[in-house]
């Protein structure tokens, strides 16, 4: 066989759209499932049974289904519950949002955790209330810690974007199989799009080795 | 004046009785030394004074002013916002000095100025300089606690605890992570700090530097207090057998 870019080239409007609808996703995915997630991860936490015992479940629930599962459920059966319309955007991004916060609140409990109690003394000898003990001194330490968990998030997070397209979102993969049906080459459109998300990805790991570096001069 | 007055209290760890009805009065001023073998539940009782552990059972009074208020249980009800307070009057300096890895000495210092109190930057970094020198660590205020020797790190403590305007501080058990030779530089930053008349507690197994810096001593055992007096009466001349073997323990190899 031979390889054929020429068609992907002249494909280069769709594939645009197709990264700025994988980015769109990402962002929203980003910011609401590792935001959620220190919520719930506080929730897990808790001592208040209140707090735990939901944020527990969340967790348990979104950990031990599939995102597939999650996506396609929001879009085909949570409109049937409820008196709304779901778009292909909004079934995808909760159903990334929710799984990354189930995992993302096991990240943050777990490197709250492992913060010294020492570290709360300190704080609340100085007469810091729990708020502020966390968000000075607790979370600024635990984070440096969970750094390299969160940045695998942030990159599993870009890959799950590749699922938006079983709602027919309009994503990277979207466009690939789109490419690939009206020219009949997969194997240069796929390969397209696997070299588009390396492009994206590689210099999200570098970003994240550089503040892992700037984190560690304290030390 | 009786700036701190402890009643009846008591704490229990699941099963075992840590505090078994102390009676403590605390005069300003005073300087008080607590003895006592590892497992008397003197660290527990330091830690109740300012609320780093609930208090079981009795009653903590500041400045006359009974703290919290009945319950149900033994156990008072502690409102945050008072433990708050108490805590900002009573300053705490602990074994492991506790410091905040992530910023510098001078970032320890200003955090309860900037963070409790509200207070400028500016004002708080002045006011964090003076407590560095004051113990002796005023080039170090951009170094981070992990390029610190151990008694520096617990002189960057202290000057944190200084900050807040304490009317009474606790130490527990200040100079026992330390390495020998570093011993004698917190001592005597504690010391300066008793010679300004300020009201102390002090957790100690330094027999030598209780009995100069204390105004009195305590000795507890088995969450009791067991004897106490001047320090010439409880180290030189206890009148009870179990500190009088607890003194022979710890001289054993002193000549």
């Amino acid at each position: 066989m031979r390889w054929d870019f020429a068609s992907i080239f002249e494909n280069t409007d769709a594939l645009l759209v197709g990264a700025a609808g994988t980015l769109r996703i990402f962002a929203i995915c980003l910011v609401l499932g590792l935001s959620l997630g220190l919520v719930i991860g506080l929730g897990r936490y808790a001592r208040t049974r209140w707090l735990y015992i939901p944020a527990t479940m969340f967790v348990e629930v979104f950990r031990n289904t599939p995102v597939l599962v999650q996506i396609l459920w929001f879009y085909f059966a949570l409109p049937i519950l409820l008196p709304f319309e779901m778009s292909p955007l909004a079934a995808a991004s909760l159903g990334i949002s929710l799984n990354s916060a189930a995992f993302s609140a096991e990240i943050y409990r777990g490197g709250i955790q492992s913060i010294e109690t020492g570290q709360w003394d300190g704080a609340r000898a100085l007469g810091m209330r729990w708020g502020q003990a966390m968000r000075r001194i607790i979370l600024p330490q635990a984070l440096k810690r969970m750094l390299p968990a969160l940045t695998n998030r942030a990159i599993e997070i870009f890959k799950m974007s590749t699922l938006a397209s079983a709602v027919a979102y309009v994503e990277l993969l979207q466009q690939g199989k789109l490419i690939a049906s009206l020219n009949y080459n997969p194997i240069e459109a796929y390969t397209a799009v696997a070299v588009i998300f390396f492009v994206f990805l590689w210099p999200l790991v570098q970003f994240s080795y550089f503040l892992e570096r700037r984190l560690r001069r304290d030390e | 004046m009786t700036i701190l007055s402890v009643t009846g209290l008591t704490k229990r760890f699941g099963a075992t009785d840590v505090l078994r009805g102390i009676d403590l009065d605390v005069a300003r001023g005073e300087r008080i030394a607590i003895l006592g073998a590892s497992g008397s539940g003197k660290s527990t009782l330091l830690r109740c004074l300012n609320f780093m552990e609930r208090p079981g059972g009795g009653t903590i009074a500041l400045d006359g002013e009974v703290l919290g208020r009945e319950g149900r249980t033994a156990e008072r009800i502690y409102r945050e916002s008072e433990l708050i307070q108490v805590r900002q009057r009573v300053g705490m300096v602990f074994q492991q000095f506790n410091l905040f890895p992530h910023m510098t000495a001078i970032g320890n210092v200003m955090e309860g100025l900037r963070t409790v109190r509200g207070m400028a930057k500016h004002e708080a970094e002045a006011r964090a300089r003076k407590e560095l020198a004051r113990v002796g660590l005023a080039d170090k205020a951009d170094t981070y606690p992990a390029h610190l020797s151990g008694g520096q790190k617990q002189r960057v403590a202290i000057a944190r605890a200084l900050a807040m305007d304490p009317e009474m501080l606790l130490f527990d058990e200040p100079t026992s992570a330390l390495d020998p030779e570093l011993v004698g530089e917190v001592l005597a930053v504690i010391l300066a700090l008793a010679e300004e008349g300020r009201t102390m507690l002090l957790v100690t197994h330094e027999l030598g530097f209780a009995y100069h810096v204390a105004t009195r001593i305590i000795f507890l055992a088995d969450g009791a207090i067991h004897e106490q007096g001047t320090p010439d009466e409880v180290l030189k001349n206890p009148k009870k057998e179990r500190t009088r073997a607890f003194l022979a323990s710890h001289k054993q190899f002193s000549f």
